[in-house]
């Protein structure tokens, strides 16, 4: 397969950045949107120009690291998938494709297609954890939970912080992330005893870090590659409420 | 955002309620009737304060909003696709807000004010169901109402809805009833309100 590419490039975090033209032939169809990359690299490489930098880990759509805005969207044309799942038979043979960084000012580019998401980092360090750890894990009839609110811990845990919401959002909004971190733990008793601090103080270095605000649009949820819903924002608003309303 | 927007949620329904009146076709005379409670009351004229403090709390919060959420992207995308399941009216609150704004400040120098300076200079109340009688013979002055009614109808689309989950007020068993209950609102509420200078106009109200 055939394609043209518009790449976002751009030497550093500081730097003016501007789309730049490559064709690009004898693609695989059975190829990762990464792969292809990979084979422009080297093609880019051998010519003995700059490759493009962009992220990537697992490639097998658990990590978060991969990132890209693809022909308009967040992650590209497939729905509920990362980057690395993104083959180029999702293309057809010719198609001119858009590859810009997630932006936001909360992620700062770091060069072309790398941005800087450590502001989630920070977030979670405000609290998306349990602060203690206790001896061994215990056996689990000592702790009942509910198994509908298991189901939803476990759907708001399968978030992977990879920034695709606050890419897809308007607003630049990282309500459907931070919303996932303190539902997986709210809905469950070892939550429980921070949820107050953790609603109050995740929420609060969500608004530091520069992310927009939620206005309930739903770019968010129709773009996530994990599939987390709306329901975990109106989750947050509530903890977050109630924290404000009897934190001391 | 949420919590003034339901006041003023809140504020439509009375507002229509006693607008509503004109149809007894009695020469408005039951209108005129809740006008003067509305117009001269004490308490009333307390919260009437309190909706111009709720409306511009409203405008305020939702301007700074606005920015907020335009400069936490200080580089836009060059080429952008809009996910279907997220609509066109709920990317364009502030554009719709700004219609309605335009639209009310006609409306408010229409009844609001003339009725509350001649109250001031003269103590008399006017006749409002005469002013909406003149008022709305004039073509363009109903066209104008009916396009205010049309950008509240999209506003209130997705505010109301939205201000059950700003404020968490949302459950996955009263989703559907909020869902349903928002769109009937949003339907009913503005559709009512166009059709008053509608009736003015082709003279079935009398
Ligand atoms: C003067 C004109 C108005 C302006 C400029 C305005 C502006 C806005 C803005 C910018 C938003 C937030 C946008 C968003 O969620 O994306 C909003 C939300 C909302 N507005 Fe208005 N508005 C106006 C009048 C009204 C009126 C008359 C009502 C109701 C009767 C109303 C009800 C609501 C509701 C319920 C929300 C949703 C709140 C939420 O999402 O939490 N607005 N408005
Ligand atoms: S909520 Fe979805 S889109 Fe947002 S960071 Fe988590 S997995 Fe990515
Ligand atoms: S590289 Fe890990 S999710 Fe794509």
């Amino acid at each position: 397969m055939k394609f043209n590419l518009k790449v976002w490039r751009q030497k550093n975090a500081k730097a003016q950045g501007k789309l730049v033209d490559y064709t690009i032939d004898n693609i695989n169809a059975d190829m990762s949107f990464l792969e292809m990359v990979d084979v422009l690299n080297d093609n880019l490489t051998r010519k003995g120009e700059d490759p493009i930098a962009f992220d990537h880990d697992c490639r097998e759509g658990i990590c978060g690291m991969c990132s890209m805005y693809i022909s308009g969207r967040a992650h590209g044309p497939h729905h509920a998938a990362t980057t690395c799942q993104l083959y180029m038979r999702s293309f057809k043979d010719g198609d001119t494709i858009y590859v810009e960084p997630f932006r936001a000012g909360a992620f700062p580019i770091i060069k072309d297609l790398v941005t800087d998401r450590s502001a989630f980092d920070r977030i979670i360090a405000k609290g998306g954890f349990v602060s203690v750890n206790t001896g061994q894990a215990q056996d689990a009839n000592n702790l009942p939970v509910d198994k509908a609110d298991a189901e939803k811990a476990m759907d708001a845990a399968a978030c992977i912080g990879c920034g695709a919401c606050v890419a897809a959002c308007p607003n630049s909004a990282a309500m459907l992330f931070v919303s996932a971190k303190i539902s997986q733990l709210a809905l469950l008793p070892q939550g429980g005893p921070e949820r107050n601090n953790r609603a109050i103080n995740m929420v609060n270095q969500m608004d530091e870090e520069g992310f927009g605000n939620c206005t309930n649009i739903g770019a968010c949820e129709a773009e996530c590659p994990k599939e987390i819903k709306l329901t975990n924002i109106a989750r947050m608003n509530r903890e977050y409420l109630v924290a404000s309303l009897i934190n001391e | 955002m949420g919590l003034t927007g339901l006041f003023l949620i809140f504020f439509l329904v009375v507002h229509a309620s006693i607008n509503g009146c004109i149809w007894f076709n009695d020469g408005g005379k039951t209108f005129l009737y809740y006008a003067h409670f509305m117009g001269t009351n004490f308490l009333v004229h307390i919260a009437e304060f309190g909706l111009f403090a709720g409306l511009i709390l409203h405008i305020v919060d939702g301007l700074l909003l606005w920015k907020q959420n335009r400069d936490a992207r200080p580089v836009k995308y060059s080429y952008s696709v809009v996910p279907e399941k997220s609509k066109w009216y709920s990317r364009s609150m502030g554009i719709l807000g700004t219609l309605i704004l335009f639209f009310l400040i006609v409306h408010l120098r229409n009844f609001w004010g003339p009725n509350r300076l001649n109250q001031i200079t003269t103590g008399e109340e006017l006749n409002l169901f005469d002013r909406m009688q003149e008022d709305f013979n004039n073509l363009w002055m109903v066209l104008l109402y009916v396009g205010g009614c049309f950008s509240l109808f999209w506003h209130l689309l997705h505010g109301f809805k939205s201000a059950f989950q700003s404020l968490g007020l949302n459950n996955v068993k009263y989703n559907q009833a909020i869902e349903i209950a928002g769109t009937a609102f949003a339907i009913i509420v503005p559709l009512v309100f166009a059709l008053m200078p509608i009736s003015f106009y082709f003279h079935l109200v009398h």
